[in-house]
């Protein structure tokens, strides 16, 4: 028995005439359909990028319509990735909108136990404060050596800073700048982790 | 080798002719990459992967050798061996490329003389003096106290090589017949003499059959015409012996002649999108930009003295001088002047290891008080989760810069510690700052990815709110820093007041964004005329030019962002050279010379690259010649000749002092010249080669909020039978914070699950999706079972081992939740760069959930009642201190 | 100096999706669908093929549909299925990645010296991964069945369900015979795989080929693809793997635009071992005036369908 003897009857009224003589292709087709297009194709503009997982570096081109981030996928320019993308360089986009992110400062006082909100601008200036403050209370100018000598240290290791693996050569490179200008010494990121 | 990085890029695997994949599981942590592994497949190569799990790599490998966690220097140094004693090494390049021939000090003794230690090693101080390590007749510096030492060693490279004087590009001792008793090859012969595949077979649980098997194949791709690479990851690392492993398998590659060639060389995959730019760049305490060591603390030391003391004369590291005072010069800009010494002293100084864990244990301690976290979550992705967040709970300050509230930032509120009432939010006096972090779409800047190439990724939206990049913060930071301490005539202000901050700004939708472009130009550098340099060969010692990181000198040659250039891959050589730019000088196989013979003619024509051209007196080929362009391979450099000079025509490894890959290496790591197999800080076996059971020189620190499992032999050993491994899942990245806020990642993985054979599920009564409790020293966390033939228990010393796997993605936030793997680690580490033990510990583990509550604290107080009464612990912990020395 | 490289979608210089010398569609001969029923401007049948002995398992094919196409999460346990905690297709995964532990002689891929299991007491195990998606039938029965014409086939003999006209009757469900088609729970409509539809007709690549780091998805002429794995089966079999088998190729048998290279019996991968069989059975229930018997019609479908997985 060939089902194609038997001709659904909702598919003759859609039959329009022509090759389609099922009603299953082009007659069916509604004009959603017949006038879809990519979003990608009505993107502002393509951004170059890499993807920022793991440090294979993929290419990744990001789709941006209205100032929002419509589509991220894989660069198929890139001589490393060839366009491709693994679960989490396909899941970009997720990343950047995540339902999880923060957008405003958050401020814990010391024993609180609420975060409150704070301005960024203030909190920049705190945490310049804190800075000093520590420094100040933890500086060794200098240590004696086993020979009763002076010897200069010019450092704190009253404050630590971990991160930079996942940051940008120029970010990592501000850090380093002014943590060593200020006596940090213990600047570290995931390379021990 | 010299060198920080990935010998080669990851597009070379495919024209490899065998793939070993050691200590990396590259179909799941970088699956786009492993695309070159599958295409070197297709072409006829052969894979192999060793690991102790049968993971997703094995499973499109020819060939999976399941080892026991820990003991891939013994599986290595068996390979090692079996070239050796078949004479499968390929000898050309083996006299001439490598330090083979050179002879050692007479007072040099092996490991096989005593014991398991080499010779210099000092109980008391629980280091080695590495003095009678050195080659023969070389004059010696022996520096007072701590070395100058560079970047993490093997994983990144330093000089600090106090290599002496050569005569005509040669050390003077050497017999390049290889019979001298003393000289490297046969040293190396000896070193691994009882690295028998029986041995092999006793330590890591590999048939013997199958190590011989993986050995040929391994020597059979290699030689003129075939070329087997090596692939490892950052877990490769996390041992206490994890330099020495990386060691291990550059000595093979040297010794088969697989350095600097197609298809050769060691893939260095790394787990962070920019992981080698911060070390390049480093954000790493005993670091400056492009390997240059932070100075240690001395009597009186001005520069000069410093890179006297940190430097080789030969080599390129000769020019440390000129990299160094340029990099003051974009430190400390006009302030830096000939006069005042480049402001050197304005450079803190070192006293010993301030690496993370130190800092950490700082702050459980009170002396570290304020603490900087920027996209890292230490609460959940470093080992000894609970002394990390005990940490937390005690210091002044927190700041944590990030794109979610991560574990980190809410340890106050929300951690397991809150759960067993440890934790009271009402008396945690610590202050936090949680600033919300643009993305990597909203803000331009550059990433150096795995195979050492940068490149640049433009920006495609605003960050809203109050989201910034890290540049605007730390560049605001400065600002303010500087307006507030103006004022100040105070000399520890002196170099915040002199510091080069001047960097153009650009209003952003309202936001004052630095330009990125400016700070990659200042880390190009430029020369008196404010012009951009073109390579590093042109970064001058007298001030007269700036470069903020030598090894990226060029990335802005010509005014131009050389890493954001993106010729398409289709329109390019398979080496695509117009694609990001590579350090160093757009180089992307290193130490290329090697891909031509002495004489400078290919080794043959299927593996070319790079050759010398007699009619136009220089190298050519598709890659950049890593070597002088236009020196003879039959160069032969005077005596006195210095820094790159002194390399001659067929020394392909110009970052060392004599040019040559350096098998056995006379100095810069602290734990010997040669890789030698020892056993896991915790391990239910004795180490079969030698009384010395585990590196004598690794990092301990034995307190309470650390506590170390018994292992072999102590008393309590018993109760932490099984071996323990952590690892990351494909569907997840590191601590989490990438992934378990997404939710397409989420339910890929929902839930923390531990992973155990059919065997030793039987010998526990764990069931396949039910629940299990893992119990260490530090703590005990609960996980969904698989049961799973793909781990399966080894034969070791006639014993079987069962492993328990686990991944370690999870902690208490995020749109799936689960208890951290990294809570049952303990902190020991690797004495050359500080990297923890994360891959290997002992542990318990026993079906249904964890308590909770209180009663979790008593539940794992009397496991360590049973594996050894506290004070005992504590004595015992003194002891093993004294007698390896353990630094705290 | 602006920061961003800017790019307007099409202006670029290459044609990105001509990775491998691809010629453009509309040089393609046209193959003949199943059901010659598309008039006007038929394209070449596009589609996919499977490699599953280059799978890694690494699931961003079902990333990269769920990013394209909005297909909601499905976040749940746990499953203790190996790796799968997708769990199978339906409305809301339109691509599953099968992980099937066996233990049994590894050395079926392209063995060569390596390839002989070695070791004793070691046992043979291979892991098998392959993703699973609607397979675009040649005569498809679902199209058959739709009575509102939601279901229609594209000018790529692709078959596509239109959310927009869809009713939620539920009759698809019930004629496929791989369980492909489901009902979304929050709308009552039914959802599967489009091919990407908006992209094929812009000439991209549906977005899970285009992430698949391996090659194992490949998107392409459907003569074209089957010309290719008709290649590398021949490869592999020369190389001793004798179980590997092309599955959904012919179209003697049962033609599917989405075909699979396998290392094992479909059964093994949770794919029925022969589809016709299943449709036909479900035919013989199947009649114009039978219309209200397809409630039975689903239930031993279901049975049917259930036995295979």
């Amino acid at each position: 028995m060939n089902i194609h003897n038997f001709i659904p009857a909702w598919s003759v009224l859609r039959q329009i005439g022509g090759k389609d003589k099922l009603g299953l292709g082009k007659a069916a087709q509604s004009s959603h359909q017949a006038n879809l297009t990519p979003r990608t194709a009505e993107a502002d503009e393509v951004v170059k990028s890499i993807c920022p997982y793991c440090a294979v570096g993929c290419g990744q081109r990001v789709f941006v319509k209205d100032g929002e981030v419509t589509q991220i996928e894989g660069d198929p320019d890139s001589p490393i990735s060839r366009g491709r993308l693994c679960p989490k360089g396909a899941a970009s986009r997720n990343y950047v909108q995540s339902p999880m992110r923060e957008y405003k400062v958050k401020y814990r006082k010391p024993y609180g136990t609420e975060w409150e909100e704070l301005d960024l601008e203030t909190a920049v200036d705190m945490i310049a404060d804190r800075i000093i403050k520590t420094r100040e209370e933890t500086w060794q100018a200098t240590m004696e050596n086993e020979d009763g000598e002076e010897i200069n240290l010019r450092r704190t290791l009253g404050i630590a800073h971990l991160g930079g693996a996942t940051l940008d050569n120029e970010e990592n490179y501000l850090m380093k700048k002014l943590y060593t200008a200020l006596g940090v010494v213990q600047v570290e990121n995931q390379a021990r982790i | 080798m010299g060198r920080g990085g990935a010998t080669t890029f990851q597009q070379d695997l495919a024209n490899s002719d065998c793939i070993v994949d050691i200590g990396s599981n590259m179909a799941e942590n970088h699956p786009v990459g492993f695309q070159w592994v599958m295409e070197a497949r297709l072409r006829g190569a052969k894979v192999i992967h060793v690991d102790p799990r049968y993971t997703r790599t094995s499973a499109v490998s020819h060939l999976h050798v399941p080892l026991r966690a820990g003991t891939d220097i013994a599986f290595l140094g068996g390979i090692v061996n079996y070239i050796l004693e078949n004479e499968r090494y390929f000898e050309e390049y083996v006299k001439t490329y490598t330090n083979a021939p050179t002879i050692i000090e007479e007072d040099f003794k092996d490991t096989e003389d005593l014991d398991g230690l080499f010779s210099g090693w000092d109980p008391e101080s629980g280091s080695y003096d590495p003095s009678s390590w050195q080659y023969a007749g070389m004059t010696v510096h022996s520096s007072a106290g701590k070395r100058e030492q560079g970047g993490l060693t093997g994983e990144q490279s330093s000089p600090g090589s106090e290599m002496g004087k050569l005569e005509g590009g040669l050390p003077p001792e050497m017999d390049e017949t290889l019979q001298h008793e003393r000289c490297v090859f046969q040293l190396l012969k000896k070193h691994y003499s009882r690295y028998t595949p029986e041995m092999v077979e006793q330590i890591t649980g590999v048939d013997r059959n199958l190590f011989t098997q993986v050995a040929e194949t391994i020597c059979e791709n290699s030689g003129r015409e075939r070329t087997t690479s090596f692939a490892y990851a950052v877990g490769w690392t996390q041992h206490t012996h994890g330099v020495q492993n990386i060691r291990t398998a550059a000595i093979i590659q040297l010794l088969l002649g697989n350095i600097g060639r197609p298809g050769g060389g060691i893939m260095a995959l790394r787990g962070h999108a920019s992981i080698q730019g911060s070390t390049d760049i480093p954000t790493l305490f005993n670091i400056l930009p492009g390997y240059i060591p932070m100075p240690h603390a001395h009597q009186g030391q001005d520069l000069q003295q410093f890179i006297d003391r940190a430097a080789p004369a030969t080599g390129f590291w000769g020019n440390m001088r000129a990299y160094t005072v340029s990099l003051l010069k974009s430190y400390f800009g006009d302030a830096a002047t000939r006069e005042n010494d480049f402001c050197f002293d304005y450079l803190p100084r070192l006293t010993g290891d301030h690496s993370i864990y130190p800092a950490v244990m700082g702050m459980v301690d009170g002396w570290c008080k304020g603490f900087l976290v920027m996209g890292q979550n230490p609460a959940v992705g470093a080992a000894n989760g609970k002394l990390q967040r005990l940490a937390l709970a005690n210091l002044d300050w927190l700041v944590v810069r990030d794109l979610y509230e991560c574990e980190t930032a809410s340890f106050w509120h929300d951690s397991p510690e809150i759960e067993t009432g440890e934790f009271k939010p009402e008396e945690i006096g610590t202050e936090v700052f949680f600033m919300p972090a643009a993305s990597h779409v909203e803000k331009a800047g550059s990433f150096t990815n795995t195979q050492r190439l940068l490149q640049w990724r433009h920006k495609a939206i605003d960050p809203k709110g109050d989201c910034r990049s890290e540049l605007w913060f730390m560049y605001h930071l400065g600002r303010k820093i500087k307006e507030k301490l103006s004022g100040s005539d105070d000399p520890k202000n002196h170099p915040i007041r002199d510091l080069k901050w001047d960097y153009p700004t650009e209003m952003e939708n309202g936001v004052e964004e630095p330009n990125p472009h400016s700070v990659l130009r200042e880390i190009n550098g430029w020369d008196e005329n404010n012009s951009a340099l073109g390579s590093y060969l042109q970064v001058k010692d007298d001030g007269s030019t700036s470069c903020g990181c030598w090894i990226y000198c060029g990335v802005y040659a010509n005014e131009e962002n050389q890493a954001a250039r993106r010729k398409p891959g289709q329109e390019q050589s398979w080496v695509a050279p117009e694609w990001g730019w590579a350090w160093p000088m757009n180089r992307r196989i290193l130490y290329n010379r090697a891909s031509a013979d002495p004489e400078g003619k290919p080794w043959s024509e299927r593996k070319k690259c790079v050759w010398w051209d007699e009619d136009n007196g220089q190298w050519t080929g598709y890659d950049v010649p890593d070597f002088s362009p236009s020196k003879r391979p039959d160069y032969v450099p005077e005596d006195d000749a210095q820094a790159e000079d002194a390399i001659r025509g067929d020394k392909p490894f110009i970052m060392q002092a004599d040019g040559t890959g350096w098998l056995y290496v006379p100095a810069g790591l602290t734990d010997g010249p040669m890789p030698t197999h020892y056993e896991p800080e915790e391990s239910p076996f004795d180490n079969a080669l030698y009384g010395q059971r585990a590196n004598p020189a690794r990092q301990r620190f034995p307190r309470n909020d650390n506590r170390y499992n018994p292992s072999y032999g102590q008393p309590g050993s018993e109760v932490f039978p099984y071996v323990l491994s952590t690892y990351r899942l494909t569907e997840h990245h590191t601590a989490g914070g990438m992934s378990r806020t997404t939710e397409h990642l989420s339910e890929l993985m929902p839930e923390m699950f531990c992973e155990v054979s059919p065997e030793l599920a039987e010998e526990r009564g764990l069931e396949n999706g039910g629940w299990a409790t893992i119990v260490t020293m530090r703590s005990a966390i609960e996980a969904r079972v698989l049961v799973t033939d793909r781990l399966a228990p080894l034969l070791v010393q006639g014993q079987k081992t069962y492993l328990v796997g686990m991944p370690y993605h999870w902690g208490s936030r995020g749109i799936v939740t689960g208890d951290s793997a990294n809570d049952l680690l303990g902190l020991v580490l690797d004495p050359n760069v500080h990297i923890g033990e994360y891959k290997v510990a002992t542990c318990d583990i026993r079906p249904g959930r964890r308590p909770r509550g209180p009663v979790l604290v008593e539940f794992v107080e009397e496991y360590r009642r049973r594996a050894g009464a506290p004070e005992r612990v504590e004595e015992f912990s003194r002891n093993l201190e004294n007698q390896n020395g353990g630094e705290s | 100096m602006s920061d961003q490289q800017r790019i307007l979608p099409g202006s670029g210089t290459t044609d990105p999706y001509n990775i491998e010398g691809r010629e453009a569609p509309e040089t393609r001969p046209l193959i003949p669908l199943g059901q010659k029923s598309y008039d006007g401007d038929q394209q070449p049948r596009m589609g996919f093929f499977t490699d599953t002995t280059v799978c890694i398992g690494c699931k961003a094919c079902e990333v990269a549909c769920k990013e394209w196409n909005d297909v909601p999460d499905t976040i749940g346990e746990l499953t203790g299925n190996s790796y799968d905690n997708t769990g199978g297709l339906g409305a809301d995964n339109w691509r599953h990645v099968a992980f099937i532990e066996q233990r049994k002689p590894i050395y079926l891929q392209e063995n060569a010296h390596l390839g002989t299991p070695a070791v004793e007491g070691e046992p043979d195990f291979r892991w098998l991964m392959s993703s699973d998606v609607c397979k675009h039938c040649t005569e498809a029965p679902c199209l058959d069945v739709c009575p509102t014409g939601s279901l229609f086939r594209t000018e790529f003999g692709t078959v596509v369900v239109q959310e927009d006209i869809c009713n939620g009757c539920g009759y698809c469900v019930s004629a496929c015979p791989f369980g492909v088609l489901e009902q979304r729970e929050r709308d009552g409509r039914v959802w599967k795989c489009t091919l990407c539809y908006d992209r094929t007709k812009d000439g991209l690549e549906p977005a899970c080929a285009q992430a698949c780091p391996t090659d194992s998805i490949q998107y392409g002429p459907l003569d074209e693809l089957r010309e290719k794995a008709n290649g590398r089966l021949d490869m592999l079999v020369e190389a001793g793997a004798s179980d590997a088998r092309l599955y959904g190729a012919n179209e003697e048998e049962y033609g599917m635009g989405a075909f699979f290279l396998l290392l094992d019996d479909p059964e093994v991968y949770g794919l029925p071992p022969d589809p016709e069989v299943v449709t036909r059975k479900f035919r013989s229930l199947w009649g114009p005036a039978a219309v209200a018997a397809s409630a039975l019609a689903a239930g031993v479908a279901a049975a049917f369908i259930g036995g295979n997985r």
